[in-house]
This record gives C-alpha cells, structure tokens and sequence, in this order.
C-alpha cells in the first residue's frame, strides 16, 4: 500500500485527497452537531414542551406533531403505492400508454422541488379541500412527495420475485388475485419495506413542504387538523428566528439526525434480508 | 412478465356464474389507485396555473422583468435579482460538485481498496438523505461565521455555493458510481492489458463509456440544486438585490417563496405561483433533457 | 409425410385423440419461433417432442394451456382442442381449461411455502377447502410420485429445503392433485442429476396408465425409452417446424425425413 502511493502518479493523490476532503467535511458536519447537540438531550427534553418560544423546555409536542404527520404520510401513500406498483409491475406491459403514462408521471413527480409541493398543498389541501393550515394538510403533501420512492421499492421488489413463480402458479390455474396475495407479496415484502423506511426517511427530512401546510404551532395537537410543528420547522425557526435558540436547535437537530441514522440502518439492514432470501433459498436463478 | 389483459379472457362468466370474478376487482382497483398517483403531477401544474392565473392574466410576464426592484406591497414584481441569485448558486455549485462527486465515484470504483470504497459509498449514500435543515443549520452556525471573518457580512453567496456543494455532491457521486459500474469489465481489462496506466484508462475508457450517464447525473444535480429552499435560505442572507461580488447576500427564487408565502396575498400570492410554476417548468425540461440524452447516447439501453 | 396434413395420422387414432392442434403458430413480435405445428396428443399414451434447442418446442407447450397469455409481445395463431373444446377461444375459462392441461417445467418451481402448502393453496383456490380431503389428496399424489416416505414427516418444511430430483416430483405431484387430463412435460429432467433424472423418467413412463403425457425432451434415448409417439422439431429458415411426426417405433427405425435420420442417429443436432 506505501509503495503504492509513493509510486503513484499525481492524479492518484488527487482522488484521494478529494476522498478524504468530503469525508472530512461530513465529519465536520455531523461532530459540530453531535458535539454541540448531546448535552442538551435528556428525557426530560424529549418530553417536555418548548417554553419562552423554543429557548428552554423541549421538544415534546414537536415529536408528537412530526409522528402525526409522518402517519398520515405513509398511511395515504403506502396503499396507493403499493398498489401503484403491482399495477406496472405485474399487469402492465412496457408499451401500455397507461403505465407509460404514470411512469413519466413518477419521473417528474421525483424530481419537482419540495417547496412547489408546499405551493401545492397550501393551494390544494389547506385551500381548496379546506384543510387549513394542520397535520393532515401537511401529512397529504408529504404523501405526495414519498410516492416516487416507495413505488420504486415496491416495483423492484415485486420484479426480484422469480417469474417462475407467476408460471407455475398460472399452470396450475389459480387465479391473479390468488398468486398475488399468496405468492407475490409474500416474497415481495422485504423490498416493500425497504421504500416504507425509505419514504419515512424521506419524509423526516423535510420542511420546505410542511411551512405553509401543516405550520408553526408548537402545542401538542389535539386532533389531525390543528395545526403542528414539525422537527425540521422547529430547528429552522429555532436557528433563523429565535435568537438564544441555538443550544435547542442543536438539540432537536441531533434528534434528527438519530432518528435519520436509526431509518437508514433499518432499511440497509432490510435490503440485505430481501437480496440474500432467493440467492441462497431457490434452486433457481 | 405480466397479464395482458387483451389476451387473458377473465374467468369466463358462463362456466362460473356462481363465483365473484375477483381478478377484474383486483385489476380495476389497481388501476384507479394508479391513476390518481399518475394525477398527482397534473394536479400540481394545474393549481400552480390557477393560482398564478390571477397574476398573468391582469399584468402578464412583462412586470417581472421590467419594475424596478422587488416590492409586492407596492405593487413591483420584479424577479432578476431573484433569478440570478438561483442562477448563480446553482451554476457556481454544480461547477464544484461535478468534479468532486466524479472523483468520488472513481474513488469507490478504481482506487480505494474494496472495503473502503464500500464503506465511502454507504457514507455518500446517507449523505444523499441527511435532511437539508441539518445542513442549513450547521452552514448558519459554523460556516457563516467563518465567511464572516474572512469578509462580512458572512450570509452569502459563497455560504450558498458551499452549502449547496455539499448537499449535491452525493447525487452526483452516486449516479457517476451506477454509471461507471455498468462498463463492461472487458473494456477495462482490454486497456489494462494494451499497458494504459490508471489514469489513461479512465480518461480514454471510461468516461467515454460512461458518459452518458454522467450527463444524466449533472442534470439531475442541476434540478435539486435549483430546488433546494431551506439549506439556502439560511445561509444565503436573503437581500433581494442582484450579487456583485461572492461575497454579496443573494436571494434565491425558492427562499423568496418559503419566506413570503406565509403572508402573501392577492397579486403577491398569485407572483410566488409564478415562480414556482416556473420552477416546475425548470424541472420538467430537464426531466426530458436527461430523458433524451439516455436515448439519444446509449444504445445498449435502446436494444435490451 | 407432410406434416400439415393429419387426415391419415388421425384415421388410425382418432378414438384416441384428447388434444389436438392445427397449424399452430407462434411469433414473438416478428420472429416467428414455430410455424404450422400440427399434432395430436393421445388417451393414455406418451407423446414425446424431440430436436435441438431453440426450436420452439417449449414456446408449443405453452401454448396448449395458454400460459403465453402472460408473455408480452407474444401472438398465436391457428387452433387447438381439447375434445371438442377450442382453447384458443378468447372467452374460454383459461383457469378451468389449466386445471385439465398441467404444466411441469424445466427447473422445478414449488412455490417458497412449506410442503403442504404446496398442495392447500391451488387446492383451496380451485374449491377444495376441506382439510382431511386435502390431507389424503397430499398422501394420494406423493404416493403415486413415490415421494410419501421420504417427505410424509416433514410437511411443514420448506419446499425449498428437498433436493432438486425430489423438488421436481414434487412440481409434478401438486399438477396431479389436480385431476388433469394432460400433463405437459417441458424437459422435466435435464435440470437434474442422472439419478434423480431416473426416477423422475420411470415416473413419467408410469404416468401413461392416467394421464395423455407430452414430454419436451433433449434425450432421444430417453424418448425412445419412453415414448409412443414422437414429433420431430427442426429450424428451417430461422423458425421451428415440425418434420416428422409419427408412431415412435416408426420414426426411430424407418424415418420418413432425412433431416430425422441424421438426428437420430448422431449426425445432426
């Protein structure tokens, strides 16, 4: 290895460099928040409501209104997606207009920035639907927002399950519903889970969505339309409109980035069950 | 593989009149849930069409080029400041990251020995996903500071590019590493055995073979970097004035919109849904831009 | 003999035939991978399809039950019956019609559930739900495919867990426990060892005695072994043909067809 890079010609300390430089931003990154962040958690913290607009007290009602709105998030999208993605896994060909169709729709939907999901849901949800300004509201746009993702999990999983399996179920005579329910989702679930966690994460992570559509308010909510604060809306209003709420802020932002790290480490953990299950189980494949 | 409805004759109602077809259920089902995921990007463009209808229809494009400066209660609309500050944050990040996110990809592939390259990977893949507020704080706290000593007013331009490098560099890395990934290891080994050195190899074997993706990756970047609203927003200083220097605060089309919106109304509401159809509007020719480059340059893709 | 003209094969067997075809064809989009394919399939007696690979034998089974309604991109043409039935009938009931024609296919495929299950789901789909019905259906089946006393005491493992030979017995014993009239045999032992592959052959060969058998095979001996009438594929201008077609001891000792001749005896193929 020493050898190596003293043998090596310049373009190969330039990568290295560049490697260790982005690692070592990020380790910037993430030991200024860890460092800063982890005297300010206790039980009390997590518990307790902000007091003195976010300066003392914790950030119990926060991380209430953020698991409300991530429940109404991943309750609306997870049955359209999955659903969504038996459609154009399972019953639509790659010329079908209609999957065509939803598929580009995906694309886009994938990429359009969250602050025009948050013009969108402040149009539709909070406007339109009369919704107002609260978790629902919130909960529905981030719904949205995650389809792209989950669906994409959810098609892969289904399209990792051995045709095979459709063959042998078809010659038998049994029915689509039948080899679905029994044979498909079955062995389709680990994927499946894997875009749940990672649609959760997603969805966590965001607030350029959620200020216009569920809002600031930081009291516990009593129902699905008050309005309700979430972790990332309460660093950011912490950090750019509190001043004195940078000892909170960093607090709530190494909550974040625990509860981040733990949504990753599931799914990573998850996609490794899901791809070691036919490799080493089916005589097949 | 899958049921084509044109050729599979549903259970036929004579033989089993008895029995509840519930395959054309199931079908049906699955297709109105379909269609509503597929509505939702229709949805999006037609409120963003409603609500900015109010705005276009009495004063057209025209204001936002040509008021003076940017003051919706006195009725100015003007959107350059606005524009450059995106303009320039974007280009001035993607010009950085691109390179970066490269050489990290070629890092993972070709240089760094197989555990580590997997072990950067998965770091770069939670990099992908660490929410954008997280950045936006440290950039507030440690970054701006910094800039600030070395010229105030610290919130900045330049605070922008880095943040925004920073959150880009993983997309870029991980879309250089799946392209990189997929050439063939023949070609590799073809130069490798005609004496090409490492760095030889990568500049005549596998960028070429690669860049298709490549391209795809850097206009991806490009659309999130545009999009990204909060992580700017806090380090960029928001003055709404066209930058002269990097070290000038810049406003950015996205801030504007999360920062006015909560008490937009009337005429300003309707201008910020202009922006943001114009944002979707970016989005969507890029989508189709990435779309014909993987066409148009990879054949492979084309055939299989 | 031509192969398109079945008026003088069907007067000898006719009271026999259970399933039949007429110039059956099969593209995927343009390339036509059989053409004008026309057999009969009898009462009690084993069928056998023979040629080189890529000829589209197996595209023809999959036919008969219709199972390339799930392959894109796939069009068939002609006809086919079975008795007086016409298969490819868009309005027939395909679920009834896979009940009466089963399929075995070359890797065998039991579904990722314990053994049992293996049998009490397409049971229970097709109207079986009564359980001690379903426990001497199970006993029936894996007795006639010789696999009762190897597996009866662990029929809540995993399907997955038997060794290829027995998983393939057991594919071809959850086809029985559904009464079918047809069995189609899509190269059932090439995917195994030699031994297994004997076992599975002698039970293919005792299947005659209920079943109408059409068996794919790649091994003229075991078709010569087993069978009692033999069709012939062969790639005629990049597309599948059947050349021969006839009784086996006919077309193994006096083949009509040059092209047969060479396969057979070793020069072609």
């Amino acid at each position: 290895m020493k050898q190596e890079i003293i043998k090596s010609p310049i373009s190969t300390i330039l990568v290295w460099l560049v490697a260790v430089l982005v690692t070592g931003t990020f380790a910037w990154i993430l030991g200024d928040i860890i460092f800063h962040g982890v005297g300010g958690i206790s039980w009390e913290f997590l518990t307790t409501a902000p007091e003195d607009a976010g300066r003392s007290g914790g950030i119990g009602p926060i991380l209430v209104s953020t698991g409300l709105i991530l429940a109404v998030a991943m309750g609306v999208s997870v049955p359209l997606g999955v659903g969504t993605a038996i459609l154009l896994a399972e019953f639509t060909s790659a010329t079908n207009w209609f999957g065509r169709f939803v598929r580009r729709s995906l694309d886009i939907l994938a990429g359009v920035p969250s602050i025009v999901f948050g013009l969108f849901g402040n149009a539709f949800f909070a406007k339109t639907l009369g919704l107002g300004f609260s978790i629902l509201s919130g909960g529905l746009t981030l719904a949205c927002m995650v389809l792209p993702i989950l669906i994409r999990s959810a098609e892969e999983g289904l399209r990792g399950v051995p045709d095979e399996l459709r063959l042998g179920a078809a010659a038998l005579g049994l029915s689509r519903t039948a080899t679905l329910f029994h044979l498909l989702l079955p062995a389709a679930i680990p994927g499946l889970l894997v875009g749940l966690v990672l649609g959760i994460g997603r969805a966590i992570a965001e607030t350029a969505a959620l200020v216009f559509t569920s809002g600031y308010v930081a009291r516990m909510p009593q129902s699905l339309l008050d309005s309700g604060r979430s972790l990332s809306i309460h660093i950011f209003d912490l950090s750019m409109n509190i001043s004195g709420g940078d000892t909170n802020a960093y607090g709530s932002a190494l909550v974040l980035v625990i509860l981040f790290l733990m949504i990753n480490a599931t799914a990573a953990w998850l996609a490794h069950q899901s791809s070691s299950k036919y490799n080493d189980s089916y005589q097949f494949r | 593989m899958t049921w084509l409805k044109d050729k599979i004759s549903s259970p036929s109602k004579l033989n089993k009149s008895s029995q509840f077809d519930w395959d054309w259920v199931l079908v049906w089902v699955l297709r109105i849930m379909a269609a509503i995921t597929g509505a939702i990007v229709l949805l999006i463009v037609i409120f963003l069409i409603l609500e900015s209808l109010p705005f276009l229809q009495v004063k057209g494009i025209g204001p936002f080029f040509t008021d003076q400066r940017w003051n919706p209660t006195e009725g100015l609309y003007n959107f350059t400041p606005m524009l450059w500050g995106t303009l320039l944050a974007t280009m001035g990040s993607v010009v950085v990251a691109t390179p970066l996110g490269i050489i990290s990809a070629l890092f993972c592939q070709y240089y760094a020995p197989v555990a580590i390259g997997n072990l950067y990977r998965r770091l770069i893949e939670l990099l992908a996903g660490i929410p954008s507020v997280v950045y936006g704080f440290w950039g507030l706290v440690v970054l701006v500071p910094l800039i600030n000593r070395l010229h105030p007013p610290g919130a900045s331009l330049l605070a922008g590019i880095i943040i925004l490098t920073i959150m880009i560099l993983p997309t870029i890395a991980l879309v250089a590493d799946a392209s990189f990934g997929k050439v063939p290891q023949e070609y590799l080994l073809g130069a490798t055995s005609l004496g090409l050195s490492k760095w030889g190899t990568i500049c005549n074997v596998v960028f070429p073979a690669a860049k298709s993706g490549l391209f795809t990756g850097v206009i991806l970047t490009v659309g999130r970097a545009i999009g990204e609203t909060m992580a700017v927003l806090m380090v960029c200083g928001n003055v709404v004035e066209t930058p002269s220097s990097i070290f000038d605060p810049i406003r950015t089309l996205t801030a504007n919109i999360a920062l006015e919106m909560a008490y937009a109304l009337g005429n300003h509401r309707s201008a910020l849904f202009v922006s943001g159809l114009a944002l979707m509007a970016i989005i969507v020719l890029l989508a189709v831009a990435a779309e014909v480059i993987t066409v148009t340059s990879s054949p492979v893709t084309k055939n299989s | 003999m031509t192969v398109t003209n079945l008026d003088n094969l069907q007067a000898t067997t006719q009271e026999s035939v259970l399933m039949r075809t007429e110039q059956l064809s099969l593209s995927y989009g343009k390339k036509i991978a059989f053409e004008d394919v026309s057999i009969a399939i009898n009462q009690s007696k084993i069928t056998a399809l023979v040629g080189p690979s890529g000829c589209g034998k197996s595209s023809f089974l999959s036919c008969l039950n219709r199972l390339t309604d799930l392959i894109d991109n796939c069009r068939v043409t002609g006809r086919i019956f079975l008795e007086k039935w016409d298969v490819m009938n868009r309005q027939i009931d395909t679920i009834a019609l896979r009940r009466r024609v089963g399929h075995i296919f070359q890797k065998p495929n039991p579904f990722p559930l314990d053994l049992w299950k293996n049998f009490a789901f397409p049971l229970k789909e097709h109207g079986v739900k009564n359980r001690q019905e379903i426990d001497l259906i199970v006993e029936r089946v894996l007795k006639d495919v010789g696999l009762w006393h190897e597996v009866k005491d662990r029929l809540k493992d995993s399907a997955l867990a038997l060794s290829g030979g027995q998983q393939q017995r057991l594919c071809i014993a959850r086809a029985l426990a559904l009464e079918p009239e047809v069995l189609l045999m899509d190269e059932p032992c090439s995917a195994l060892d030699p031994i297994s592959s004997g076992v599975v052959e002698d039970l293919i060969a005792s299947l005659r005695q209920k079943y109408a058998v059409l068996v794919v095979t790649h091994n003229l001996a075991q078709a010569k072994r087993i069978a009692d009438y033999v069709g012939v594929f062969w790639v005629r201008d990049n597309r599948g043909k059947l050349i021969e077609f006839g009784e086996a001891k006919q077309v193994f000792e006096s083949p009509q067809h040059d092209l047969t001749a060479a396969y057979i005896s070793g020069h072609r193929g």
